[in-house]
């Protein structure tokens, strides 16, 4: 079991990342690798359960399902049920704190997953760099330029 | 109930802050509200179930008990047992996280309790403004001041006018390892531009062999030993403003004076150690790592492609110019001493090993290379190699004479050189890192390669600084491979 653990801190208030960020269909509004999502059969994104099928910029399909879904503790835990990128078992969760002092956010995304042997550090570093980093850089630039 | 949350972002690295929030009473020292606390019954301060008994700048007495800690969660939970404020049922909770993203530390601190009527806004402005953020501030101002990298002013006097006592490891006469001796030393409190570290452990050069023997006269005994160093910067002087006390730190500097417990020397040559390397490892790596940084980027630029000769190649240089120079997509042909030493060599990325005895080696390297010879030489050797090392160039090569293991190597024969137009180059570490902030982007390229495998470090000999004396016998006895260091 791997785990990825990236966190980072955001100029602008909890209440404020929340709602750019909770809707787990709104991938491609501020994540730059994501760039077409749907939630499957229908369902509203914000539905416990729910299926959100989407394309990675680069190519390949990802489908991932909501597991939890907090907006008192501004958490949201998904797995993932297919992907091109080689993990078994894989789930995530996003969580944001705030930080009284300055009215900024800390923000938190972690992951834990199986992957095959040999794979591991390069799955490490393109989920912690290349997914949550770079989610974190695309917010940061986004309430960076209020 | 009431329940007050305050966080923080602290611009240091988690485990420095936890270092001090996990010592339940080190609050005297940093919060500005404490005016002096102790733990009672003389219990460490790390024990689950120890009270704290403590008294505020304004009178206030107050015991409260450690009640869970947890060094993986960075969590320290802890009540209120009796205090002369109504604060009751006080429970708080102090989390700690990494910000990834920085290397800083998100700080979370939260209690729930109740008061008298009518005293809440009072209370919960006590504890969320004047405990709590004015914590966040004080610790800030503790760490920047380098206060958690101090002794508890009740400690050991080792201060005297800023001076302290460590030990080293002196060498009494030129000789052998029978002439050093492990002494105390005054370690002055460093100058306007120097710092002062607390060394955890020092690297072991052949450099350290010659000067020993006064063969490199770059010591006048009795003076310490020892050319390169990692830990944590004590305190710094008035003028040095990119190094804070509690950095962690190393460095290969031209002064010997590395095999000690505490040193003092010019902030300009000391480099910041990244969070990932231990300081075994700096220890081991940076002389050593520094020297094939140079030899194959600045000496001579290796390119992809150009054959190279190591000498030495399961030694600390030349395991180095293995791995790195392959790396750069050279091929890489090495002499080494035994069978098991070529095994290591090959280990380490050498193409084509070369068992030589009495330093015979260029009828091999002629015939690995199918006669041309090789592009660069890397001669740690020295005067009784002279001949087959030029016998080993290729038209046009380049000879890097960095090392005289056998003797000096003599002025090249003009005729010699240009028989192949050879380029010829006498390279010493210290006039590359003269410069600061050519040294600094050395140490990172060296750390740099370490963090992504290329360099990879066998610490296989470790001894205490004491038994120096020790380690030097097994460089000398040319026994070992891999890195030697002593720890403090």
């Amino acid at each position: 079991m791997i785990k990825v653990y990236t966190s980072s801190v955001i100029d602008a208030s909890a209440d404020a990342v929340w709602a750019h960020s909770r809707d787990f269909n709104g991938m491609p509004k501020w994540h730059p690798a994501i760039v077409e999502s749907r939630i499957e059969g229908n369902w509203p994104s914000d539905r416990v359960g729910c299926i959100r099928n989407f394309q990675l910029r680069d190519g390949g399909t990802v489908r991932e399902q909501l597991l939890t879904l907090s907006d008192y503790d501004y958490q949201c835990t998904y797995s993932i049920l297919e992907s091109p990128m080689g993990v078994d078992n894989y789930t995530s969760t996003l969580k944001l704190t705030p930080v009284t002092d300055g009215n900024r956010t800390f923000a938190e995304w972690s992951a834990e997953f199986d992957t095959p042997p040999g794979q591991e550090r390069k799955l490490a570093d393109s989920i912690g760099q290349g997914v949550f980093q770079t989610g974190f850089d695309s917010l940061k630039s986004y309430f960076g330029h209020r | 109930m009431q329940r007050v949350t305050r966080s923080a972002v602290i611009d240091a690295p988690i485990e420095r802050v936890w270092e001090v929030l996990r010592d339940f009473n080190s609050h005297d020292r940093w919060h500005p509200a404490v005016a002096e606390s102790h733990i009672e019954n003389g219990e460490a301060p790390d024990r689950v179930g120890c009270v704290r008994n403590f008294r505020l700048r304004d009178g206030v007495h107050i015991r409260e008990q450690l009640i869970a800690l947890s060094d993986t969660e960075h969590v320290s939970t802890y009540c209120i047992l009796d205090a002369t404020v109504p604060l009751q049922r006080y429970v708080a909770t102090l989390q700690l996280k990494p910000v990834t993203d920085g290397n800083r530390t998100f700080w979370h601190w939260q209690s729930t309790f109740d008061t008298p009527p009518g005293r809440e806004a009072e209370l919960v402005d006590m504890v969320g403004r004047g405990v709590y953020e004015a914590g966040f501030e004080a610790l800030r101002r503790h760490l920047r001041q380098g206060g958690d990298r101090q002794p508890r002013p009740a400690a050991a006097g080792i201060t005297r006018g800023g001076e302290m006592t460590g030990q080293a490891v002196m060498l009494k006469a030129f000789g052998g390892s029978d002439q050093l001796s492990f002494d105390n030393i005054a370690v002055p409190a460093p100058g306007p531009r120097e710092v002062r570290i607390r060394q955890a452990a020092a690297g072991v050069n052949y450099i350290d062999v010659y000067i020993a023997k006064g063969e490199y006269r770059m010591i006048e005994p009795p003076a310490p030993l020892g050319m390169e160093a990692a830990g944590t910067v004590i305190d710094v002087g008035s003028e040095v403003h990119d190094i804070l006390p509690g950095d962690r730190v190393a460095y290969a500097y031209g002064k010997p004076g590395a095999y000690a417990t505490l040193r003092t020397l010019p902030a300009d040559q000391v480099v910041p150690v990244p969070s990932g390397i231990d300081a075994e490892t700096a220890a081991a790596i940076l002389f050593k790592g520094m020297t094939a940084e140079y030899l194959l980027h600045r000496t001579h630029t290796l390119r992809a492609g150009e054959t190279i000769l190591v000498h030495a190649a399961a030694g600390g240089v030349g395991t180095f110019l293995c791995q790195w120079g392959k790396h750069l997509g050279a091929r890489v042909i090495g002499t080494v001493g035994s069978d098991e030493k070529a095994r290591v060599a090959r280990d380490n990325g050498c193409d084509v090993p070369i068992v030589s005895a009495g330093y015979r080696f260029a009828d091999a390297v002629k015939a690995a290379t199918h006669g041309r010879g090789v592009d660069v030489v890397f001669d740690g050797l020295g005067r009784s190699a002279e001949r087959e090392n030029y016998e080993s160039l290729a038209s046009t090569g380049h000879w890097i004479s960095y090392g005289h293991a056998t003797g000096a190597l003599p002025p090249l024969d003009p005729g010699l050189q240009s028989a192949k137009s050879l380029r010829v180059s006498r390279p010493v570490l210290f006039h590359y890192t003269d410069d600061p902030v050519r040294l600094r982007a050395m140490a990172a390229n060296v750390f740099a390669m370490l963090e992504r495998g290329v360099l990879k470090v066998t610490l296989r000999h470790r001894f205490p600084l004491s038994a120096a004396a020790a380690a030097l016998d097994a460089l000398e006895s040319r026994q070992t491979t891999g890195s030697i260091v002593l720890f403090t």
